[in-house]
């Protein structure tokens, strides 16, 4: 897939097709066959069933052009952040771009999730206008407190509290009060391609690169009067205004080891209810 | 040397502003510390246990003892003796020391310089000062303390002049108490010797071999050999800046302004002595006559605008600071607290420690929303979620109060709730039958909750329910509200919450989203 994409991007920066052009056009087509597939476990059939006439050919096109649209203004403008794996193979680009805007539904643990891989890279985090936001759960989720700042209640200000803030901060999530003005969004996403941060939104938001949702949350471990909540597991959900599909997946959010992991079939709800704990390699407690 | 005795009590009664002979007793960890001539006439003394000294003298006055009030009200009067003397060494609030030398020519003999202070001295701080004179420190303090014995009423006995040469002599009888070493004077007076004549006769090496180090020092003192020299103290710069303002201010525009042009004064000034500010007090004297002062700490040091900035947030006032000024400001004090060699915060060469421009950043938020807007998290050691969670201002030090590594039992399991609500939400929970949910004293839930509704939404059912788990922090208190129950549900849309029962109802204290 990144020979394909290292090809495209040789041909938009240097405007000629390279001498390994011939096998462009079908390493192109193997990327698209290759990520239909590798999204197969989230329902959709796979891209037998996608090719083969589930989609017209007007939508086909539409998700094409969409995703050459993502493949350019990813060569020439924006880079990612790190993102958590099971998050990143949802979003269009395979990542947090920096410079955009993404919509977050309300849930803390998904914002925590996304924060805390820039946060173990050494990047600095800001939370605006969330002042519930749970600090201890944050560093459980492995986001580095010492490089968090939050600012709980901006007041009117919020606007331009955030950009201060994203001018100087990577990622920044941030609650809007109330809806902001047309201009006052443009103002705020050139901003934010200028200063290469990342502005998480809680909740919905205009011109936002993906909107990121929680779908149906399944609690284990507590049951009637007894247990306590050990583990969730839920499904994500990522709308992007490019991709034509929303792309979802079912995830550990958290596990009971407090990770964050895709949900697979091994560990089915039933199993993981009445059984008892399933042993489960931990790498790096392996000892001799 | 001169000696301003009982000093603590004549600083007490000048900050006090009570008469000369009040009863005046000051208290330190429910010991008297000192204690005013007409108390101690009524037999308290030094050491006694406050309710030991109320029963010898019911009258007495009582008020804590403050060190810092010593040093304070001991300034004016260095100044004073600078004036007359200059090189002042100060030993300890109360008692300081001069050369005599140069100022006994200029005076007409070292006990004429020595009326001349004693007059400036009581004059300022209306004390009854004693002046001691000699070749050393350790023998002109206590020929300072030896003129009490005598005859009061006459001035010139306040004074006791040691010629030169005679520092041994004048020693010799007094006893070896005064050295102030229990350890070794103990040991000494067991060995036969009760003054430090006596003490002074042995020979310098055997107390060396015997006493150590410490021992050749006071065997040094007692023979009259001070090796303490004398250095005169710096006089200290005055960094800080003063502003009055006739009339009275009462817009915090108006002030922020008006400091503007003095900050940048007072970083100059700062600047000129070689050093930042770490930390500054800035004091608002309001019209009415109140004071509010408050310490500004910097991550880094203090420029002139950052300085402005706090003036503008101290006076603004938010939640966290508290002015509580009513009228108009009409004087603006900054000091700086803590200064440190500007060699320690140059920034280097590849930028210093804390990355500066996330700080300026930040500051610029700081100035938009006042210093409380912008807060740093870190963890403390707690049981309740809220009591985990600390919240410092963006450039204050966070000063942890309760280790998290310790165990905290009853500190809730993981995974931790995503959303801890700043004041928690009253809720009501229902059993199966519509009643609400109750906890009997022995820990046991009467009925099931089955639905729980918030004051704003539509009731919801449980679908799992885990609990209780009994909370009772400092039962002891007589303000604690009892135990309170924790309880773990999930309703019917999948998320969950940490609901808490306790006299005062129902809570919803944290979401897990």
């Amino acid at each position: 897939m990144s020979y394909a994409i290292d090809t495209l991007e040789h041909m938009f920066e240097y405007e000629q097709v390279s001498p390994v052009s011939a096998s462009a056009a079908s390493a192109t087509a193997e990327v698209f066959s290759a990520e239909r597939s590798g999204g197969g476990d989230r329902g959709s059939g796979g891209v037998a069933s996608a090719v083969g006439g589930s989609l017209s050919a007007a939508e086909r096109v539409a998700e094409l052009q969409a995703r050459i649209g993502q493949m350019q203004s990813r060569t020439l403008s924006s880079k990612l952040i790190p993102t958590h794996p099971v998050i990143a193979s949802l979003l269009p680009g395979g990542g947090l771009q920096q410079g955009s805007v993404y919509s977050v539904d309300s849930s803390a643990m998904l914002l925590m999730t996304l924060l805390a891989a820039p946060s173990a890279a050494g990047s600095w985090c800001a939370v605006v206008g969330v002042p519930e936001f749970g600090i201890e759960a944050a560093q459980r989720f492995g986001v580095h407190l010492e490089r968090l700042v939050l600012v709980p209640h901006p007041g009117d200000q919020w606007l331009a509290v955030t950009a201060a803030i994203a001018d100087v901060v990577d990622v920044v999530v941030a609650r809007p009060p109330r809806r902001a003005s047309d201009s006052a969004v443009a103002r705020l996403a050139s901003r934010l391609r200028q200063r290469k941060s990342t502005l998480l939104m809680v909740g919905s938001w205009p011109q936002s690169e993906a909107m990121l949702s929680l779908g149906e949350s399944r609690w284990h471990g507590i049951g009637e009067g007894h247990g306590h909540l050990a583990a969730r597991e839920v499904t994500i959900t990522v709308t992007s205004k490019n991709a034509g599909r929303p792309r979802s997946a079912r995830v550990w959010l958290p596990d009971t080891a407090q990770t964050v992991r895709s949900y697979s079939a091994a560990d089915s709800p039933a199993a993981s209810d009445s059984a008892p704990p399933q042993l489960r390699p931990v790498p790096h407690r392996v000892s001799a | 040397m001169v000696w301003a005795p009982d000093w603590p009590i004549v600083a007490a009664r000048q900050h006090e502003k009570l008469p000369a002979d009040a009863p005046l007793v000051l208290v330190e960890k429910g010991l008297v510390f000192a204690a005013a001539a007409s108390a101690r006439a009524e037999g308290v003394t030094r050491g006694l246990r406050l309710r030991e000294a109320q029963s010898r003298f019911p009258g007495i006055i009582d008020r804590p003892y403050d060190p810092a009030l010593d040093s304070r009200a001991f300034e004016p009067v260095l100044t004073a003796i600078e004036e007359l003397i200059p090189g002042v060494q100060l030993l300890r609030p109360g008692m300081c020391a001069v050369k005599v030398r140069g100022a006994a020519q200029y005076y007409g003999g070292e006990k004429a310089a020595a009326l001349t202070v004693i007059a400036r001295v009581n004059e300022i701080a209306a004390s009854d000062a004693r002046v001691g004179v000699a070749d050393a420190l350790f023998t002109a303090v206590h020929a300072a303390r030896s003129t009490i014995a005598r005859d009061p009423r006459s001035r010139a006995s306040h004074v006791r002049v040691v010629a030169a040469g005679d520092s041994a002599a004048f020693l010799a009888p007094l006893p070896l108490t005064v050295l102030e070493e229990p350890h070794i004077v103990s040991l000494l007076s067991k060995l036969g010797i009760s003054t430090l004549g006596e003490f002074a006769h042995l020979d310098r090496t055997d107390v060396r071999v015997r006493f150590g180090e410490p021992g050749a020092r006071l065997h040094a003192l007692a023979s009259g050999r001070d090796p303490q020299a004398f250095v005169a103290r710096t006089p200290p710069l005055d960094l800080d800046v003063v502003l009055d303002f006739e009339p009275a201010l009462d817009r915090v525009d108006q002030v922020a302004f008006a400091v503007r042009s003095r900050a940048d004064d007072f970083i100059d000034a700062l600047m000129r002595a070689q050093l930042v500010a770490t930390a500054i007090r800035v004091e608002l004297d309001s019209e009415s006559g109140e004071v509010a002062e408050r310490v500004w700490l910097h991550p880094r040091s203090f420029s002139a605008s950052d300085v402005v900035d706090r003036v503008r947030w101290q006076v603004q006032g938010s939640n966290l600071i508290e002015t509580g000024l009513s009228s108009g400001i009409s004087r603006v004090r900054i000091v700086p607290e803590t200064v440190d060699e500007i060699g320690h915060h140059e920034i280097g060469l590849w930028g210093s420690g804390l990355e500066p421009r996330i700080h300026h950043g930040l500051s610029r938020v700081q100035s938009m929303l006042g210093h409380g807007g912008v807060l740093v998290p870190s963890i403390e050691g707690g049981r309740t979620l809220s009591s985990r969670q600390r919240l410092t201002a963006w450039g204050d030090r966070s000063v942890a109060e309760r280790s998290p590594q310790r165990p905290w039992p009853g500190a809730l399991p993981d995974p931790l709730p995503g959303t801890v609500f700043s004041s928690r939400h009253a809720v009501h929970v229902f059993a199966a039958d519509g009643t609400a949910v109750a906890v009997d004293e022995r820990g046991q839930v009467l009925a099931p909750p089955a639905r729980f509704s918030t004051s704003d939404s539509r009731s919801r059912s449980l679908t799992a329910w885990a609990g209780p788990w009994p909370l009772a922090e400092r039962w002891w208190e007589a303000g604690s509200s009892g135990p309170s129950w924790r309880f773990q549900a999930v309703d019917d849309t999948g998320c969950a919450w940490l609901l808490v029962l306790d006299s005062g109802g129902w809570w919803a204290e944290a979401r897990y989203d």
